[in-house]
């Protein structure tokens, strides 16, 4: 039983590492939280679902919601937030995000209508046994996923020039630009990828919780608090703390006593708590709290 | 004709103007130093610069034209800038730092210039792997000039390298750079509240009070101007 409940809460639980790690992302790249992050996942899931509706298998369809969110999620940075970013504005720039994820998901609404849309598991029916667990063929190949993008992630970042060139801005903006690096551009680029990112974890999730215009609002919640236990600047952090939130989240719904009405409380805790004890998260740097 | 113009009418950040008719030549292969008080526009002077103000006027770096472009492009250009406080990548390794500095260069160059200079500053070397905060200030230093110079640039600006520094490690810094420049062939553009040591590795030298230039000559005939001496020499 408490087997079971760890499997289904890491499941869920990578889901979350991967829409905490496209927060992460936005916020190394501009300091701002991206309240819009899970309706750009959100969108992710729709234009996946429209491809395969239009009659795309899914595995392509995933690949073309990610680079055109990839692309949205740039755009975005580019005419809505650099322009306020220039200007050291950091609480309109979270409102400006705010507005974004109310506009996004409007637009979403009138697309494709308030109805529930049923979206075909990537990875096939059926669950497999492991080890007296049963775990679902789509957990495993979401947690299989997650895991494959964050490791791709880790090696661009760490062991590529262009990765250098994007922690670097991180680590000392003015510096890099001195140093001939457009920050400007690994801005945009972190938009791009946390949009890739958001799409992934959109449509991963989908068949799970079923397609309609207020699927990811729980999600994004979770996500929030899996970025601040994990650390906000912290990729690495953003992937233990979705875990972590997953499996906490599965417990605390099983074992508390009216534990799954309350299961998002469980997010407000966990983020109120961290604030209180570590607010810079488990591998987060210090800095970041006193800015 | 020299490899650094500027011509700078007024520069500053916001509606606050900091530079008034600053004007500023460097020769190529030449050494300037800018001297001057506390608050007197010397940062200021550099940042204008590297891009980092508002600015009217023209600056050229062998005659192309730099006002208007980003900082980004104008590292590019062949401007190097150590900013005051060392920018550091603290959180990244000392390799990784050189190598930044190499960011304008092709992937292969810069890994074996990064070599080089870690062979020529053991201290460096031993420390490749690990993060380039947990050097000394004075390391620190070096790693900045060293970053800087990973770019080949044709110009080197160096805003108060001494700030922080024991007189000893000051000395042994000035003694490196001028080797560093002269091996090198880079040009050199020098904030000093150090006028001594400024004025001991400078050719030409600048004083700026209040956002202007009062008094530029020589660096040997500074040094034995009683107002210099008085003012920014401590005798």
């Amino acid at each position: 039983m408490l087997l079971q409940q760890l499997a289904d809460g890491i499941a869920t639980g990578a889901i979350y590492s991967a829409l905490a790690l496209a927060i992460v992302l936005v916020f190394r790249a501009s300091r701002t939280l991206n309240f819009a992050q899970g309706e750009f996942a959100l969108l992710g899931a729709y234009v996946s679902w429209q491809l395969v509706v239009w009659g795309l298998p899914v595995w392509a369809a995933l690949p073309v919601s990610m680079a055109l969110l990839a692309v949205l999620s740039a755009a975005s940075e580019r005419a809505l937030i650099r322009p306020l970013a220039r200007r050291h504005q950091a609480l309109p720039l979270i409102i400006v995000t705010l507005g974004l994820m109310i506009a996004i998901n409007a637009v979403i609404g009138w697309a494709w209508t308030y109805q529930t849309k049923e979206v075909p598991a990537l990875f096939g029916g059926g669950a497999v046994d492991l080890g007296g667990v049963a775990v679902s063929r789509q957990d495993i190949g979401i947690v299989l996923t997650v895991l494959v993008v964050a490791v791709v992630l880790g090696v661009l970042f760490e062991f590529t020039r262009w990765g250098l060139r994007m922690r670097a801005a991180v680590s000392a903006p003015e510096s890099a630009e001195l140093s001939g690096i457009s920050t400007g551009r690994t801005m945009t680029m972190g938009w791009a990828i946390a949009g890739a990112v958001g799409a992934l974890a959109g449509t991963l999730i989908a068949p799970e919780l079923f397609l309609h215009p207020g699927m990811m609002a729980p999600v994004l919640i979770y996500a929030f608090a899996a970025a601040t236990l994990g650390g906000l600047d912290s990729p690495v952090g953003a992937l233990i703390g979705g875990l972590a939130v997953g499996v906490v989240e599965n417990l605390a719904g099983s074992y508390l006593p009216h534990g799954s009405d309350f299961k998002q409380v469980v997010a407000l805790v966990i983020i109120v708590v961290v604030l209180l004890v570590r607010p810079q998260g488990i591998l987060g740097r210090r800095e970041v709290v006193r800015v | 004709m020299s490899l650094l113009t500027a011509e700078i009418a007024s520069a500053g950040y916001g509606r606050a103007t900091v530079l008034h008719d600053v004007d500023l030549e460097v020769p190529a292969e030449g050494r300037l130093a800018v001297l001057g008080a506390n608050g007197a526009g010397k940062t200021t002077v550099l940042r204008t610069l590297s891009g980092l103000t508002r600015v009217e006027g023209s600056i050229r770096l062998d005659g192309r034209e730099l006002v208007g472009l980003s900082p980004y492009r104008i590292a590019a250009a062949g401007i190097a800038h150590v900013p005051q406080g060392r920018g550091t990548f603290g959180d990244l390794t000392v390799r990784e730092n050189l190598l930044v500095g190499g960011a304008t260069r092709p992937s292969r160059a810069a890994r074996a210039e990064a070599d080089r200079w870690m062979e020529r500053f053991p201290r460096l070397g031993e420390r490749a792997a690990r993060p380039a905060s947990g050097l000394s200030g004075g390391e620190q230093q070096l790693l900045a000039i060293a970053r800087a110079l990973m770019s080949a640039p044709r110009l080197l600006l160096l805003d108060e390298p001494s700030l922080g520094l024991a007189p000893k490690i000051t000395a042994e810094l000035f003694a490196t750079l001028d080797v560093l420049c002269r091996e090198t062939g880079t040009a050199m553009l020098l904030v000093e509240q150090n006028a001594q040591a400024a004025l001991g590795i400078a050719e030409q030298a600048v004083v700026i009070e209040s956002g202007q230039i009062t008094l530029r000559g020589p660096a040997a005939e500074l040094r034995d101007d009683d107002e210099v001496r008085r003012a920014y020499l401590g005798v």
